[in-house]
């Protein structure tokens, strides 16, 4: 492959933002201390709203372009209004999320042209865990199963090394595959 | 030459469960066996570690028509003690033990009930199981996924440091035997990890007082089944966090941690060679330091109430549990023995299936199991919150042996 045909795939990521970002980094480590946050609020019921907007990186505060909110809820069998996903829901859909947008950065790298990218993401749970039927059960999800259906110009060996490639750079993918420390505190 | 034997009641097991009970139909004039896989107080022979002590103070021992009466009632019997002072109960009223006679099945006909046991056929009006809480350990099903060459064992099979070789040691759980045995095998020279679920932490004594004469005093370990809004999740809880010593002293994630003993979150997973520990560590301890400052201000209301203030030491709360920054991965490569302190799971292969539940325990209403004429007693909070402690199980014991009494006239009158 020449660089002409590499330049010629477009998946809309900016590799070369990318690895400039991660020379930078490398020079300068403390640029690479990134802090992630959201405010949460309590609507009624089971439904509260979650507000992401500020974060910190690369030596100062950062905003998003605008204000995201989402709503999380508990759907009508569980006698709730279902105003929003559910909490595990969320989980699933960032880590959908974060693998997808690893794919199309690692083809984009390896010069890869995506035409379409699906997965269907199905996370198992027992709800005798939180309910606390049976203190056997964890209250999480204890099967995720990620599908992808892609379409790109790339043998299959290509295609699954890239989704392998994503998993092992993916946020998320090891949030919920590793655990992680977590401290709840009253104000 | 296998025979049927006929009695009115079988026991199965001669701990303090099974004692108590043929005791109080020894006193009803009503005629019974019972029937041990070894011999008197078995697991407490077989299955305890060396340095193990009780975890109640030696008065409190009361069992019907028997309880101690040594030297020292503010201390803690080990283990052969308990051992020898069974042996002594049950020859103080003659118990009609049969030794090393393991049961094979019960089953139901007619007019009763039939055990077979490696030493022939019982048949009796009512049987009642006395097989005790802490035979089957229970091991979490993350253990198949540990490194072959690590060592792994439950407490029942644990008796001193000697045993364990010089390697890194797991001890997952720390309820009383997890901490007692990490606090031995640290103070051993070995290097200990131990990974701390859910546990009920506990100072050894409170204002001057055992923690044990308090809960006792207040009324606490008396707390009936039928009072608790989920007996379920009572009869769960985890054994408490303590250790009988002579010197008395206090054992808890404080004490392990500032004497060097790793602390980890609860064991949740292996993956390759890597053991995986919750990030929800802090909460644990913050957990069980909540339940604990609830009992003590309980306590504290009781002195106030009752006028014992002048007379106690003051209310000092022991310090909030540190939470150092807990690894959440260790490598198991470095491991040598794994001690896996989860507690214990019911086991009763030699019961029918439709008198258990679909996690293998025995289905009861206060000791009184769902087929008439049998009995169970000594599993946690039976019937009170001590009815598994050697000084709760007589109340139980009573209780049930005039139910069992009444349903023995019920046949009668039926007939």
């Amino acid at each position: 492959m020449n660089i002409t045909e590499a330049n010629a795939v477009d998946n809309g990521v900016n590799v070369d933002a990318l690895l400039g970002a991660r020379e930078a980094m490398t020079a300068q480590p403390a640029a690479a201390q990134f802090r992630f946050g959201a405010s949460n609020e309590w609507v009624n019921g089971t439904h509260s709203r979650s507000t992401v907007k500020d974060f910190f990186g690369v030596g100062e505060a950062q905003s998003h372009r605008q204000e995201f909110t989402v709503d999380t809820d508990h759907p009508e069998i569980f006698a709730s209004e279902d105003n929003g996903i559910t909490p595990p829901e969320m989980v699933l859909t960032g880590l959908a999320g974060c693998l997808t947008a690893g794919i199309a950065s690692v083809a984009q790298n390896r010069g890869i042209q995506l035409r379409s990218v699906k997965a269907t993401i199905e996370g198992d749970v027992d709800l005798a865990g939180i309910l606390g039927i049976d203190s056997d059960v964890r209250n999480g999800f204890n099967n995720i199963a990620v599908s992808y259906e892609i379409d790109a110009d790339a043998s299959r060996d290509e295609i699954e090394a890239v989704v392998a490639q994503s998993q092992k750079r993916s946020a998320v993918f090891d949030i919920v595959t590793n655990p992680t420390t977590v401290s709840v505190s009253v104000a | 030459m296998r025979s049927t034997r006929n009695n009115t009641v079988t026991i199965i097991g001669a701990g303090q469960a099974g004692l108590a009970m043929s005791r109080c139909l020894t006193d009803r004039s009503i005629d019974h066996v019972i029937l041990e896989r070894g011999e008197v107080a078995n697991s407490w022979k077989t299955e305890r570690w060396d340095s193990l002590r009780l975890l109640t103070p030696n008065w409190m021992t009361r069992l019907p028509a028997h309880r101690y009466s040594g030297p020292d009632p503010d201390g803690y019997m080990t283990a052969a003690e308990v051992a020898g002072f069974l042996g002594g109960y049950g020859e103080s009223f003659a118990a009609p033990v049969h030794n090393n006679t393991a049961v094979h099945s019960v089953s139901s006909v007619d007019d009763g009930h039939v055990v077979t046991t490696s030493n022939g056929e019982f048949h009796s009006r009512a049987v009642v199981v006395a097989t005790g809480a802490c035979s089957t350990p229970r091991i979490p099903k993350v253990s198949a996924a540990l490194p072959a060459n690590i060592r792994q064992l439950a407490p029942i099979h644990y008796r001193n440091p000697a045993d364990i070789d010089s390697g890194r040691v797991l001890v997952v759980g720390a309820s009383a035997s997890g901490a007692q045995i990490a606090d031995e095998l640290h103070r051993s020279g070995r290097d200990v990890t131990l990974a701390v679920g859910d546990h009920v932490r506990l100072p050894r004594s409170y204002r001057g007082m055992d923690i044990h004469w308090w809960m006792d005093t207040i009324g606490l370990l008396d707390d009936d089944y039928r009072d608790m809004v989920d007996i379920q999740r009572a009869r769960r809880l985890p054994s408490l966090q303590l250790v009988g010593s002579p010197e008395r002293r206090t054992l808890d994630l404080n004490t392990l941690s500032a004497a060097g003993v790793q602390l980890v979150g609860r064991f949740s997973g292996v993956s390759g060679t890597t053991g995986q520990f919750s990030g929800g560590f802090a909460n644990q301890c913050a957990s069980a330091d909540l339940k604990l400052n609830r009992l003590l201000t309980s306590i504290d209301e009781y002195a106030t109430a009752n006028g014992l203030d002048s007379e106690l030491q003051a209310p000092t709360r022991p310090e909030p549990t540190s939470v150092p920054a807990a690894a959440t991965t260790v490598d198991l490569k470095e491991f040598g023995t794994v001690i896996w302190a989860t507690g214990f799971r019911p086991s009763y292969p030699w019961l029918d299936d439709d008198l258990l539940d679909a996690k293998g325990a025995i289905r009861h209403d206060g000791g009184v199991m769902e087929r008439p004429g049998m009995y169970v007693l000594g599993l946690p909070f039976t019937r009170r919150r001590k009815s598994s402690f050697l000084d709760g199980v007589g109340p139980d014991a009573l209780e049930l042996s005039a139910h069992l009494a009444g349903h023995l006239s019920s046949l009668i009158t039926a007939r």
